[in-house]
């Protein structure tokens, strides 16, 4: 983070003091208070912070959990009740962390699409965008392990159905499916094991944050234009402007957050997770929560078990390739007129895939799914590589300052000291 | 990202989807009928649980149910407990002693019987789920703790949607489906075979239930009114409704904590996030005033 030099200077003598040996107050001012931000960032922008609350919400509301919890088979169930009745505002711990997952998710959604609006995730800016898809994949990762531990029926035939898809993994599948269960099927040693795991990876999510926030402030934040910080006039300081506006979209985002939790805090759970867990009875319908449900769709759209797992992990996996994909000069869908109608068709066809992978996997829906799968793919390998060579881009603003104002006019200065904009835009 | 562009592409998306799929949407039809949808005094934002009704539900329980039923994440005192049935702290221990509590093991080793305590939860009618198997055609009777949150019905689109807003809001669809379920016995229609152990019900998923109709008009007394006459219509219906809105009691004790709570941090967070606003226009100002709403330099006409 010292890419573009400490502007922090130490006041009092305890503060030099500490500083020449350890100069992280420098590092935070640096990354959180003189950080040029592009000035024209909408509330687009704001996920990022909105999903640094969550991951604390998240953290906080999971250890004050675990303190009640008990990871056993017997005992998982009515632990998460005991929670719900007899322990002081554990109702609302464990409604804010349910919800929280799902408000996670909502929130982690826009920051990938804007990303891909924006294209964000283009040159100087690949390595920060697969990080977040590295963040992505733990967050799923730790939501499903997550979704097991109150050990209802979803719960347990969620755990069946992903362990049992793992083992179609060649050659290490089935250790990989045993070591998961601790035994032969799903049982006390899985939830005890899932437990810890679902501990384990927030704290890896925090860790890959850390890098992720690094690369940013390396990099500097892309902006609706997608063209880079050229002058002092284009950015204002982190702190306040930036700040103010992340406070303000996190407490907007709180109400919608508190909706859940105090009204609808069931709305986007399963009823038949509020069944215990019986490995005799298998439920109607096993689905997963709403935020797979697109990629349950792509599991379940080839017949082939094996296919089904590769197409899934493919689906993730090939956002990671997107700056590469992509052959437009131009970032923001902006000033692409023709990938901008593509990005719209891209986000209605993963809607569709969630609401088939709700569905029974059966005739039409099948058929659906193999459609919207295959499109989903070729958005990736097809219409990034081709409609980036082909397409003539719209006229962009000479600079972000331009952008807010129109061309030639003046405005009040930004709040930056000269040149200290500059850094970020020598890689832009 | 306008709202608009977001809306056409999703509907041009959806109707590209939507073609392939009408035929076995339409083909699922032969399913149970979506329950009737009741008035609950404790819905929306601002419901509360009818003591009068829920102390009802409790009589039906007690008197009907819990011959089969089991409740066992549901303590005595939980009865005496604020935003419940409200009974007095008097009341649910002389209730709780009415009960047999197996307890031990003593000094010397042994289990023993003793009447129950207010900390006591609601003793099971049958000692296992096996003996509760065994006693009932081969199928446990499911425990209430939590059956009002366990049980639903799809609603589909597009009330899913409108289900999770306010003022539309409906998150009462396990207590619908438990009143129906109650309501819905009934003749089979002819060419309908009712297997042995089993009996028709218009609500339940398939129609073939194991429990056989549970309760008659009539078969609990209700507290009477000063007329003499019961405060409520003893018939299966209001039975329904009454022990559904226990059910919904004793799965969510905390649901009145839970809204009051709610209203207040959700005005709270309004309040917050209205003056946070003007300090952040306040802050902008200095810079000229920042861009507005969510995509505006797409409708730049420079």
């Amino acid at each position: 983070m010292s890419a573009h030099g400490n502007t922090y200077v130490p006041r009092s003598r305890l503060a030099k003091w500490f500083e020449s040996r350890l100069p992280i107050v420098g590092l935070v001012h640096s990354s959180f208070v003189a950080f040029p931000v592009p000035r024209n960032l909408t509330y687009f922008w704001t996920f990022g912070a909105i999903l640094i609350a969550f991951l604390g919400i998240q953290i906080i509301t999971g250890v004050w959990l675990a303190m009640h919890y008990e990871p056993s088979a017997k005992g998982a169930f009515d632990s998460v009740e005991h929670i719900m009745r007899d322990v002081n505002y554990g109702w609302l711990l464990r409604y804010a962390h349910a919800n929280g997952a799902s408000m996670f998710f909502v929130a982690v959604y826009v920051h990938i699409f804007r990303n891909l609006y924006y294209g964000s995730y283009k040159a100087p800016r690949e390595v920060l965008y697969i990080l977040g898809v590295v963040i992505y994949l733990l967050m799923m990762a730790t939501a499903f392990l997550g979704y097991t531990l109150p050990w209802g029926q979803m719960s347990y035939w969620g755990a069946t159905v992903i362990t049992n898809i793992l083992a179609a993994i060649p050659v290490v599948g089935d250790t990989i499916q045993s070591l998961l269960w601790g035994g032969y099927s799903v049982g006390n040693p899985t939830v005890n094991r899932f437990f810890s795991l679902h501990f384990l990876l927030p704290w890896m999510i925090a860790g890959v944050v850390v890098l992720h926030v690094w690369a940013l402030h390396v990099t500097g934040q892309n902006n609706p234009t997608g063209i880079p910080i050229k002058s002092s006039k284009d950015a204002v300081p982190f702190t306040p402007y930036a700040t103010i506006k992340d406070v303000f979209a996190v407490v907007v985002f709180m109400i919608l957050f508190a909706w859940f939790i105090f009204y609808q805090p069931n709305y986007l759970g399963h009823a038949d997770n509020y069944v215990p867990a019986n490995p005799a009875v298998t439920p109607a319908h096993i689905v997963p929560e709403w935020y797979f449900l697109p990629f349950y769709a792509i599991l379940r759209a080839v017949p082939s078990k094996l296919g089904g797992v590769i197409l899934m992990f493919s689906a993730v996996l090939i956002l990671a390739l997107a700056p590469w994909l992509d052959t437009s000069r131009v970032r923001s869908c902006n000033y692409r007129p023709i990938y901008r109608q593509f990005f719209w068709v891209f986000v209605g066809v993963c809607i569709i895939l969630g609401w088939l992978g709700a569905k029974p996997p059966e005739g039409g829906y099948v058929i659906a799914s193999q459609i919207c799968t295959a499109y989903y793919f070729a958005h990736f390998l097809i219409v990034m590589p081709l409609v980036g060579l082909f397409e003539t881009p719209t006229p962009l603003p000479g600079s972000i300052l331009e952008s807010v104002t129109g061309p030639g006019k003046q405005v009040s200065g930004s709040g930056m000291p000269a040149g200290a904009a500059a850094a970020p835009t020598t890689k832009g | 990202m306008t709202i608009r562009t977001l809306l056409a592409a999703t509907l041009v998306a959806a109707s590209l989807g939507g073609a392939l799929v009408a035929a076995p949407a339409v083909a699922e039809d032969g399913h149970a009928p979506q329950p009737p949808r009741q008035k609950w005094s404790y819905a929306g934002v601002f419901g509360s649980f009818d003591q009068g009704q829920l102390q009802r539900g409790f009589q039906v329980y007690k008197e009907v149910c819990s011959a089969c039923h089991s409740m066992k994440l549901v303590a005595f005192r939980n009865l005496a407990e604020p935003g419940g049935p409200g009974y007095s702290a008097a009341q649910v221990k002389a209730l709780a002693a009415t009960y047999q509590v197996k307890d031990g093991p003593n000094d010397s080793g042994e289990m023993f019987e003793r009447p129950g305590r207010p900390a006591d939860r609601f003793p099971p009618p049958f000692p296992n789920d096996q003996a509760a198997a065994a006693a009932n055609g081969g199928k446990a009777p499911p425990d209430f703790s939590v059956l009002a949150k366990a049980r639903t019905y799809e609603r589909g689109f597009p009330w899913f949607v409108l289900d999770a807003l306010p003022f539309t809001g409906y998150a009462e669809q396990g207590v619908d489906y438990i009143h129906a379920l109650l309501v819905g016995y009934e003749e089979p229609p002819k060419g309908t075979e009712v297997p042995d152990g089993g009996h028709y019900n218009k609500y339940y998923p398939g129609h073939i239930i194991a429990m056989p109709n549970p309760i008659s008009d009539g078969q609990v007394s209700y507290p009477k009114g000063d007329d003499g006459q019961p405060v409520v219509p003893e018939t299966v219906d209001q039975y329904a409704k009454d022990v559904a809105a226990f059910m919904a009691w004793a799965a969510e004790p905390h649901m009145m904590a839970r809204k009051a709570l709610g209203l207040r941090v959700i005005l709270f967070l309004i309040i917050l996030a209205g003056l946070l606003y003007y300090v952040k226009k306040r802050v902008w100002a200095d810079v000229g005033g920042e861009t507005h709403g969510l995509q505006p330099e797409l409708h730049k006409t420079f």
